[in-house]
């Protein structure tokens, strides 16, 4: 837990010197507790403040990347149980189990990373690959990592055989699945020898918590955690627990967790994948590569780990919509993104074609905007003529949002030659309003 | 080494409210649906158990939707012209509830009619929604909610502009409302205030706090209900109705469902991916502590079923 500034008063020299640049000791411990400033500036501090510092400095849910040439995933470093308190920081790994024993291994691996689905101006991928070691380890590795630069999960108990297919790794960072109690002192040497991270299996949260800690004077840091339990409900206790006693500093569980979500059936899949990614999973393995379930866990991963204080924004610009032809018109609205998709949406759903501009807004609603003097004429016509709207129409026609009816004179003046026309307040009666009043 | 699992001491607890009422109780319904009662975040089993799970709700409506996907077009068929049978299907699906969707077209004397024949088809206890526009909802309930005096219907939807005939109606003829606002955690309360201010008794109660679909805003709506069920077990009274919410309209909306042609090729089979558009979004309803959830397509009922199954016998 972090410690408040009289807290962290108390561990200075109370001599109040200055010499960290601030009047007494007192400011400075209140500055640290801010995290504006480092303890490094203070050339008095003592050993033994340094380390309490530091542990309490240590974040409850270690930081876990894995690492490979290509790329990195990061997970853990959470602070809250709902993400309106704060935000969710490091998104779940989605991975991809794969088999040794599979002879179309590399051919399926180079399908699924091939894979890319846009989301609002993002790509998303799959994250890496956990390779089931039901055949050779090291010959499926090398064929797998042929085809992919992400990384990977190794799924073995055969501490020699994650050995020498670590080795074919060097400088990447893999994980290892998974450390038990018969098992943990063989697993954590190839963990410490490669530097890998180790996942840690237990029947009980008790038991967990124990071999964390054996693992750990063992010299392996990094591990996360396999929480067991034998359905969705038990799970989603354990992992509640798990956040809870991590946001209170046991260190033990301090980890984040991986889960399969095939264990119970593929039919239940994407439930599982989405349970998890909702409820505080940091590595998520799936068994199906089926888009038709990617997608749509990708973009539930992206909505829960949006920061709820910075709204998702579209970036600014000119959407077609239903394929628009110089005459159609051009509606104007803000960038938001439940804005942008309310409107974007009705227009889609009335089969009407029009040139959607998304103007720069700072990411608020068209009301909000207009209140805040962030969508008033200027901005909209600046739109309008940075975005070379004109060039791609014939007939020069824009739709204000009727909550921004007032602006229509000065969006007049500000663009000569223009027909300016007041459109609906809300875009559920856009279809309408386009029917009827456009045509 | 046991581990001393930190507990969440709550002073609240969400009221429960039940719906429909049999013929002993002065209604016709078969059975009737109890939803709330909570006393933790949802699923919390080492704090409490969950005393009623979340019920499904299919939405049809009182006549044949043009705008509906053809995938549910396709499911429902031909009952979707005649509400009785399409209320039966829906029974058969696996729902607990009916949503019965009253359209513009609809006169006052037809709306009756087809709550009727929803109320004669099944033994379910129904749910009926206006069209969405002041005048015709006002003008459609009143005489529905005056026709089934007594069956504990929950009608709707009220909102801040259009709440207080609805109320009255349903006060006089003992039914309950369902009272919507924007994403948004004051609106809900002074919502729930005002209609509580009315003489609505407050196990009559159901809000709806509103909920984006997936990829389309989904997430507000998850955190406004985390917020809601945190102020309500905090022992706020003004939050602390079950929520009812629509993940099926809004999952349907949405292109990634609707479309099947001249999409990218990495979303993915259309079906599956529009049944997983609306069973993910419900899902995350769940987990931010729906009570009632309204769905469109029986594989998504099925689906979100087995998991609530799941949730709560851990």
């Amino acid at each position: 837990m972090a410690l408040s500034g009289i807290q962290i008063y108390k561990l200075l020299p109370q001599t109040n010197c200055k010499e960290c640049g601030f009047p007494t000791c007192l400011a400075f411990a209140m500055k640290l507790a801010a995290k504006q400033v480092e303890l490094g500036a203070c050339p008095y501090v003592s050993e033994a403040s340094k380390k309490q510092l530091a542990e309490s400095a240590a974040p409850p849910i270690r930081l876990v990347t894995l690492k490979a040439d290509g790329s990195e995933v990061k997970v853990g470093n959470e602070v809250v149980m709902y993400r309106h308190e704060k935000t969710f920081y490091n998104k779940p790994g989605l991975f991809l189990r794969v088999r040794a024993s599979d002879p179309d291994l590399a051919k399926k691996v180079a399908q699924a990373d091939a894979y890319k689905v846009n989301y609002v101006g993002m790509d998303f991928t799959l994250n890496g690959y956990a390779i089931e070691a039901d055949g050779d380890l090291a010959s499926a590795v090398k064929a797998v990592r042929e085809v992919t630069k992400r990384p990977l999960i190794l799924i073995s108990n055969d501490a020699a055989a994650l050995d020498s297919s670590l080795s074919l790794l060097a400088g990447e960072t893999a994980l290892i699945y998974a450390a038990s109690e018969s098992n943990y002192e063989s697993l954590a040497e190839v963990a410490k020898k490669h530097k890998a991270v180790l996942a840690v299996k237990a029947d009980t949260l008790d038991a967990l918590a124990d071999l964390t800690q054996k693992i750990q004077a063992k010299g392996a840091e990094d591990m996360v955690l396999d929480l067991g339990g034998k359905n969705l409900g038990d799970w989603l206790m354990r992992s509640t627990q798990v956040r809870r006693l991590a946001l209170k500093n046991f260190r033990p569980l301090g980890y984040p967790v991986i889960f399969f979500a095939a264990q119970n059936g593929v039919e239940k899949e994407a439930v599982y994948a989405a349970h998890a990614i909702a409820k505080y999973a940091g590595f998520v393995v799936i068994d199906t590569f089926a888009p038709e379930m990617i997608y749509p866990l990708l973009v539930l991963r992206e909505n829960l780990y949006t920061d709820p204080q910075k709204p998702i924004q579209v970036q600014p610009g000119v959407y077609e919509i239903n394929s628009p032809k110089p005459e159609s018109p051009v509606l104007v609205t803000t960038n938001f993104s439940i804005t942008y998709f309310a409107v974007a949406n009705e227009v889609e759903g009335s089969g009407l074609p029009a040139w959607l501009v998304v103007t720069d807004a700072e990411g608020m609603s068209v009301l909000t905007a207009w209140a805040a003097g962030k969508f008033d004429a200027e901005r909209i016509a600046k739109a309008i003529k940075g975005f070379n709207v004109a060039d791609k129409v014939s007939r020069k026609r824009l739709v204000l949002p009727g909550h921004v009816a007032v602006l229509s004179g000065e969006v007049e003046e500000e663009l000569p030659g223009w027909e300016v026309r007041v459109g609906p307040r809300e875009a559920v009666d856009l279809p309408a309003f386009m029917k009827q009043a456009l045509n | 080494m046991p581990i001393e699992i930190p507990k969440d001491k709550w002073l609240g607890s969400i009221r429960t409210v039940t719906i429909g009422a049999t013929s002993a109780e002065g209604g016709t319904r078969a059975k009737t649906v109890t939803v709330g009662g909570g006393t933790t975040m949802p699923y919390l089993h080492f704090k409490a158990p969950t005393p009623n799970k979340p019920a499904i709700a299919i939405e049809i409506k009182s006549r044949k939707p043009t705008d509906w996907s053809p995938l549910l077009a396709e499911v429902w068929g031909e009952a979707m012209a005649d509400p009785a049978q399409w209320a039966k299907k829906a029974e058969e699906a696996g729902a607990d509830l009916i949503v019965l969707a009253l359209t513009v077209e609809d006169s006052p004397e037809d709306a009756v009619k087809a709550v009727k024949s929803v109320l004669g088809a099944t033994g379910l206890p129904l749910i009926v929604w206006g069209p969405g526009q002041a005048e015709k909802d006002n003008e459609l309930l009143v005489p529905v909610s005056e026709a089934t005096k007594g069956e504990k219907l929950v009608l709707g939807i009220c909102e801040d502009k259009n709440y207080r005939t609805i109320v009255a109606t349903a006060m006089a003829n003992g039914h309950l409302v369902q009272a919507r606002a924007p994403m948004d955690v004051n609106l809900s309360k002074q919502l729930n205030i005002l209609i509580s201010d009315m003489g609505m008794p407050k196990d009559r109660i159901l809000m709806d706090p509103t909920t984006g679909a997936l990829g389309y805003g989904m997430e507000y709506g998850y955190s406004v209900m985390e917020r809601l069920r945190l102020a309500a077990l905090q022992g706020d009274a003004m939050t602390q109705f079950p929520m009812i919410v629509t993940p099926g309209f809004e999952a349907w909306k949405t292109k990634e469902a609707k479309v099947g042609e001249g999409v990218p090729e990495a979303w993915g089979d259309w079906k599956a991916r529009a049944v997983n558009w609306e069973t993910l979004t419900a899902l995350a309803l769940v987990e931010s502590g729906a009570d009632i959830l309204v769905l469109r397509h029986p594989e998504s009922v099925k689906r979100v079923k087995d998991t609530i199954e799941e949730l709560i016998t851990a």
